[in-house]
């Protein structure tokens, strides 16, 4: 079949699903983290038993997890609503009321997805979505991932019909001039890879598509791959013609199930309809693509890793040149690029590489993805021009801190950025404001932290996590990032010393010269941004035992205010799991600070008319009795 | 291993090419069907694909997602990702390891539950999350914990080989 006879029964297939009645349900994994499943089934159920048959689609994320499950729908007579958080029993009510009715339930809904529909907003017009620009986040959540039609009526293909019909060196250009940058983190310019990967001599060649997503907190090639991955695999494709390659590799972790199943569904459509295989589109170009599960090892997202991971290998990082644009899989060239980048890829085919390049600021061209998690009142994931600011970003669009608390940093990029304080919010989100500001794009994982975060802690939780995940080529990156660790693990537990903030410093140049990769090149930067912007919490530690946020266990205790308790309730000690909380009934409750692990259990269900329940640090502040008591808990290594 | 655990691995086997390639997704398949990886079956992958066996322990002891052992009835992972970390899954770890009187890594010697750290399971807002099996259990204090783990230990106590 020729290319427009697809795109007409695409195009038709799409415009009977909106000439009929429909229901959208996001089952991405955060989706079903918060239950959809349970109302898809719900939905299943109660059509059935109206008899009626409006079809039921799965989809993937829209990007507002907070407001999962997502329910969108659709009427063609009427405008589309859009339900947030919709649990089981609200099922019914909506089947009732606007699927069979013609009462909107508008109470229940975040907005609509028309203009001008009076008594709910306009979806695109909430705050949350004023400085976002949805270009390869557009469709996800609206069509479904496993039906290549909805993707190609939305536009899809016609980026590789486009490109078929020029040169390889006139599409190279085009991704050359348009400005876009790898998106796995390190921004470099795309077009230059796949230029010295199309020059590079040998055969055969490969391209590889890096979905090996492992930074805790960041999780959009996730939902792009679960959402809309076809634009991935035409990406791919069009990447292929380019450099001359004829085979694919997505290298995927296994930690995401249903976006390889989604994935595999999805490449098994492109085959069905000529987009991979021989012959692509009447074009004699021939693409394979195959998916390479991987086993779970955060340094197999660094390129020449992810290689050896790919051959079978243990996954280690070898140095680079040779490049893996000359010598990459089985020592032959091979281009690699992130999800998001190739994502990008069929829209500069398609728009042109001038309307790319007026998105965004000078340096760094198109959007940017960030996932926002953290203290944050609107957990997701955004889209927005380069050049916004995290400002923006954490406030308007994620909603600003939750819970009433006050901001104290932003940690970007993962265990390779940084914490970034409230003075830096202006920082525009671009490659090269974030690293002069210490931090990195990374993988575009932003969390918020508020009063209650300890930086020490934070910058000990990164570290902990490079030393277990540090492949143990490179001595400083083995052993140099766990010395680090052990100098703040004892700042957090107040054995620090001044002179370990030296050491600290020292290490991390040691490390970042030390290793072959970004894992260990960037692992101290977490360590570094903290000291350079909240060096005062690492001296309250180390000088006062003090941790200001009351978060590192030795320094912190909880204390029962004796004026507060109401003597006769009994809830601490009935759900202190060590049983380290006394008092007859009628007495003030008294916690054993020799066997409390500070587990904040008390803290936790102390009603909230006595909120008798304090964290105190320093421990000096307890009584001189339980000061010593703790003391000697410490010591006994109640802990852990 | 048992008749059973041996005669499916032999079939898995056969299906596989041996290739060097295959090693990886070949360990992945034997995992899906036995659920773990017993000395055994690196012992038969490698003189399958005609490698040493070294090379087989390397590869299976560098990646997180094989094991050496079986897991428990219950399987408990904690996300220790940034977002879990910040609203206190260490404390969630510490209440796990507490609860169950093993150690993260482990499994119990009953094989009842077995407890695990994972890195992010994307969905950070409903941090911090515990998924036992691959029911989510979301936004849990050390307490919650507590109380969502009875009905995993009534099933434990409920099974034929623990009723007296």
């Amino acid at each position: 079949m020729n290319f427009p006879k697809i795109q007409t029964r695409a195009e038709s297939e799409w415009e009977n699903l909106q000439a009929s009645l429909y229901i959208l349900i996001g089952t991405a994994t955060c989706g079903r983290a918060a239950g959809a499943l349970n109302t898809l089934e719900a939905f299943q159920a109660e059509l059935a038993r109206q008899k009626t048959s409006a079809e039921v689609i799965e989809v993937g994320c829209m990007g507002l997890c907070y407001a999962e499950p997502l329910v969108t729908i659709s009427k063609p007579d009427s405008f589309r609503v859009v339900y947030p958080n919709v649990t089981p029993e609200l099922v019914p009510r909506l089947v009732e009321g606007y699927v069979l009715g013609d009462d909107p339930c508008l109470e229940l809904a975040l907005g609509t997805l028309e203009e001008d529909e009076e008594g709910a907003p306009y979806i695109p017009e909430l705050s949350r979505f004023e400085h976002e620009r949805r270009i390869i986040l557009a469709h996800c959540g609206y069509i479904d991932p496993q039906n290549i039609n909805h993707y190609i009526a939305q536009g899809g293909y016609r980026g590789l019909d486009r490109a078929l019909a020029m040169s390889p060196p006139e599409i190279i250009e085009e991704i050359g001039r348009s400005g876009l940058r790898g998106r796995g983190g390190a921004g470099f310019p795309t077009g230059k890879k796949w230029e010295f990967c199309s020059r590079a001599k040998g055969s055969p060649k490969y391209v590889v598509c890096n979905a090996d997503e492992g930074d805790p907190g960041a999780f959009m090639d996730r939902v792009i791959l679960e959402s809309n991955p076809q634009q991935v695999i035409e990406g791919m494709i069009i990447a292929g013609y380019a450099i001359g390659a004829n085979k694919g590799y997505i290298y995927i972790r296994a930690e995401y199930p249903l976006a390889v199943d989604r994935l595999k569904v999805a490449l098994g459509e492109a085959y069905d309809l000529g987009f991979l295989g021989q012959d692509i589109l009447g074009s004699s170009f021939n693409f394979d693509i195959e998916l390479a599960t991987g086993a779970g090892a955060f340094v197999s997202g660094e390129e020449t890793a992810l290689m050896a991971a790919i051959e079978g290998k243990m996954s280690t990082p070898h140095p680079r040149p040779p490049y893996p644009a000359n010598e990459g899989l089985w020592g032959k060239p091979t281009l690699i690029n992130n999800v998001k980048t190739y994502s990008y890829v069929h829209l500069i085919m398609e728009k042109g590489a001038g309307w790319f390049s007026s998105i965004g600021t000078e340096e760094s061209k198109g959007t940017a993805i960030f996932t926002l998690a953290g203290k944050i009142n609107c957990a997701g994931l955004t889209e927005v021009p380069m050049g916004t600011s995290l400002q923006e970003i954490i406030y308007d669009t994620g909603g600003g801190i939750a819970n009433g608390k006050s901001f104290k940093a932003v940690q970007i990029g993962g265990p390779s950025g940084g914490c970034l304080p409230e003075s830096l919010l202006n920082t525009p989100i671009d490659y090269d404001s974030l690293r002069e500001a210490g931090s990195m794009m990374g993988s575009g994982g932003l969390i918020v932290m508020d009063e209650d975060n300890c930086m020490v802690d934070t910058a000990s939780f990164f570290l902990d996590f490079v030393t277990k995940e540090s492949c143990g080529k490179c001595t400083m990156c083995r052993l140099g990032t766990l010395q680090m660790l052990r100098a703040l693990e004892d700042i957090c537990s107040g054995k620090g010393k001044m002179e370990d903030l030296d050491n600290l410093l020292e290490l991390a140049e040691d490390i970042k010269a030390g290793s072959l990769c970004a894992l260990g090149g960037t692992a101290p930067n977490p360590v570094l941004t903290t000291m350079r912007y909240f060096k005062h919490e690492y001296e309250d530690h180390i000088l006062r035992k003090q941790c200001p946020a009351k978060v590192c266990p030795e320094l912190t205790a909880y204390y029962i205010l004796p004026d507060k308790c109401d003597r006769a309730c009994e809830h601490c000690i009935l759900t202190c799991p060590t049983e380290a909380i006394k008092g007859e009934k009628g007495e003030v409750k008294h916690i054993d600070q020799e066997k409390c692990v500070n587990c904040g259990t008390c803290l936790e269900v102390c009603p909230p008319e006595y909120n008798a329940v304090v964290k105190l640090s320093p421990v000096t502040s307890l009584p001189p009795e339980d000061a010593k008591a703790k003391e000697r808990g410490i010591a006994q290594g109640v802990l852990g | 291993m048992t008749v059973t655990e041996k005669d499916k691995l032999s079939e898995v086997i056969s299906k596989c090419k041996p290739e060097r390639g295959n090693l990886i997704p070949l360990l992945q398949e034997i995992q899906a069907e036995l659920g773990y990886l017993p000395q055994e079956a690196m012992q038969e992958v490698a003189s399958f694909l005609d490698i040493p066996k070294v090379e087989v322990y390397g590869v299976v002891t560098f990646y997180n997602q094989f094991r050496l052992a079986p897991l428990g009835k219950h399987h408990v992972r904690v996300c220790m990702g940034t977002a879990c970390h910040l609203r206190g899954g260490k404390l969630i770890l510490e209440a796990l390891e507490r609860e169950l009187s093993i150690k993260v890594g482990q499994t119990a010697p009953d094989r009842s539950f077995s407890l695990e750290r994972v890195a992010c399971v994307g969905c950070c807002m409903l941090a911090p999350v515990v998924l036992i099996g691959e029911e989510i259990h979301p936004k849990m204090t050390p307490f919650k914990m507590e109380e969502d783990l009875i009905p995993y230990r009534q099933e434990i106590d409920e099974l034929p080989e623990n009723s007296n």
